[in-house]
């Protein structure tokens, strides 16, 4: 293996002091040793290029969760990401500041936008009562159920590239449900349900996520926030939170299959309303009419899978066993 | 080649253009199938909010009826390859869990061993036949058409589950076979996001923003279409890109959103009404015009 290695890099800097804020683009190149991280090669043109590139960092050993940029448009830990894997045969990579947060100056976000969001979820241990003797106590079992989202280390890889957040700045966001999550299941908190009811009724709570999967795969330590928001919505759901689209859909889509093995289209629309929402089952009219004209609209009465006993016999055998 | 069909609930209701389109490609290819009319729906992630196992065991269900045929399962739908995908890495690693899963299927006479794949015709007309073969069967190509790729969030992650380790065409399917097809790649960021669909009927302005955001951009870019392996994206960008762009950018609805087999069909030279090209939303007349004014390779 050669001694260096030469790395382009593609910039996004940006400077408030410059009358209005200007953004533009920058192109550096360094020659690194080919074990280098991303964060090496930004080190090097900050100390050896320019001087007057802002970025952020401190260990160096993706703990202190400072580092966090968007590489090629995904959201990564640069001290954590090898040059060699990102452009294996130095192509030019991109650089540029987190998403979804405000930008401070070149590849530095301010933070407030991911503490807000934290704070929202009230994340510290609210118990109602007090032992008798010493400390709270918690098995060993409960605390290794936390580890996913107690290793989240707060860089906002997962606030950067959440889809949601790109069109709404009111969403909750991946770390704070992660976090929230945390406290429904540690034993030493007493307010789980009124934690879930909460995040189950607020606009921007936990049904609001769609599903992309772009937390799990950005963060950097495997807290996978959308499982967790997935395990909240099943926990709200079974402590009686009934009261959202969210839960209808769930519950449509759920005995749709049940009852005809297959997804029933219309009903999940009707149902996700609500039958007794006018308003909503007057927005949909329209586009099933569009749809109807083009001769694509779901058939009224649903199709069915041609087994659909043994689905309906398969769902009793499972719920039987809960 | 010879698949086990699992064309999706989208494809046998919302969206039947998907599923014409889907199988004149594969006859013109000579590609054989059987249909699993018997297997349930995969849950599409939104069943599995619920009751996770209850979705693995529907899914498990399905492989092992493949399996029994001995045939790889295909697709047509991103979120059927996703959450199919993610249940069978879930059963794969887990003996005890295939166990239990068993379980429940023996009443039906069916037990899964973990052999079955899961591919949707895109990759595997790329791992399968190859884009040089499926090249032969081309009478047009599709030169100066821009085509902005969107995958769909299952056929993107996570990647460890959908094994693009092992496939590493997979992570770049779409745009190789755009140009393969002969036409050109409208890049851009969005085309591994959300489409909105999900949260459609929960959250309807985010929806309809994340619509508008991906359609005018694309069109900003100068795509001509877009192109999705996903029927479920598909609905949300067509069937609902004119409230969308209306509602959000204040213009008129004029990407249209075709399926991976249309795409092809276009190449292969097959009509607008073989493809179901007159049933979409966005009307695609500009688009096929243009592809018909292309010569045709003789």
């Amino acid at each position: 293996m050669p001694d260096t290695m030469n790395v382009k890099l593609r910039v996004k800097r940006y400077d408030p002091a410059d009358s209005g804020g200007k953004t533009w683009w920058q192109e550096y190149e360094v020659d690194i040793h080919p074990d280098s991280t991303v964060l090496d090669a930004l080190i090097q043109v900050r100390e050896h290029e320019d001087g007057t590139l802002a970025m952020r960092c401190a260990c160096r050993a993706s703990i202190c969760g400072s580092c966090g940029m968007k590489v090629n448009g995904s959201a990564k830990l640069v001290c954590k990401t090898r040059v060699i894997d990102i452009s294996p045969n130095g192509e030019q990579m991109t650089i540029e500041p987190m998403g979804n947060q405000h930008v401070v100056k070149d590849l530095v976000i301010s933070l407030d936008t991911f503490f807000n969001q934290i704070k929202r979820v009230e994340p510290y241990l609210k118990p109602s009562f007090v032992p008798e003797q010493g400390e709270y106590t918690a098995s060993n079992a409960s605390m290794e159920n936390l580890l996913t989202s107690m290793n989240c280390i707060m860089c906002g890889c997962c606030v950067s590239d959440c889809t949601v957040l790109e069109v709404d700045s009111n969403f909750i966001g991946p770390a704070a449900l992660a976090k929230a999550w945390r406290f429904t299941e540690d034993p030493r908190d007493s307010k789980r349900d009124e934690r879930l009811k909460a995040l189950n009724d607020e606009d921007g709570g936990m049904w609001d996520c769609t599903r992309c999967m772009k937390c799990v795969d950005v963060c950097p330590k495997g807290v996978a926030p959308m499982d967790r928001i997935m395990e909240m919505r099943e926990a709200a759901i079974a402590a009686g939170n009934t009261n959202t689209s969210g839960y209808r859909h769930t519950e449509s889509f759920y005995n749709s299959v049940k009852k005809n093995g297959r997804l029933d289209e219309t009903r999940l629309a009707i149902d996700s309303a609500g039958w007794t929402n006018i308003p909503r089952l007057l927005d949909l009219a329209p586009i099933g009419i569009a749809a109807m004209r083009k001769g694509k609209l779901p058939p009224l009465m649903p199709h069915k899978s041609e087994d659909h006993k043994k689905v309906r016999d398969l769902y009793k055998s499972v719920e039987d066993e809960s | 080649m010879k698949y086990a069909f699992y064309p999706g609930c989208v494809a046998r209701g919302g969206a039947p253009e998907l599923y014409d389109s889907a199988l004149a490609v594969m006859e013109r290819l000579g590609i054989e199938h059987v249909e699993l009319t018997k297997a349930a729906c995969t849950g599409a992630g939104v069943l599995q909010e619920k009751n996770l196992k209850m979705g693995d065991i529907l899914n498990v269900r399905t492989f092992a009826m493949a399996e029994q045929m001995g045939l790889p399962i295909m697709v047509l739908c991103s979120t059927c390859q996703g959450v199919m995908s993610q249940a069978n890495h879930r059963v794969k690693r887990d003996p005890e869990y295939l166990a239990e899963v068993n379980k429940h299927l023996a009443a039906e006479g069916l037990e899964y061993k973990g052999t079955t794949s899961i591919k949707h015709l895109l990759w595997a007309l790329i791992e399968d036949i190859g884009l040089d073969k499926l090249k032969e069967t081309f009478t047009r190509e599709l030169t100066g058409m821009n085509m902005a790729p969107f995958y769909g969030c299952y056929m993107v992650r996570p990647t460890d589950a959908l094994e693009f380790k092992e496939n590493p065409t997979r992570e770049t399917s779409l745009e190789d076979l755009i140009e393969a097809v002969g036409g050109t790649v409208t890049d851009f960021a969005g085309k591994t996001a959300c489409c909105g669909f999900p949260i459609l009927f929960i959250n309807q302005a985010n929806s309809m923003k994340m619509v508008a955001n991906h359609t005018g951009t694309a069109k900003d870019l100068g795509a001509d279409a877009m192109v999705t392996p996903c029927p479920l994206c598909h609905l949300n960008l067509d069937g609902y890109q004119p409230k969308a762009r209306k509602q959000v950018r204040g213009d008129k609805a004029d990407l249209p959103v075709i399926h991976v087999p249309q795409l092809i069909g276009l190449a292969m030279g097959m009509s607008e009404k073989a493809l179901g090209l007159q049933k979409h939303i966005v009307s695609t007349k500009d688009m096929v015009r243009k592809a018909e004014a292309l010569p045709v390779k003789v």
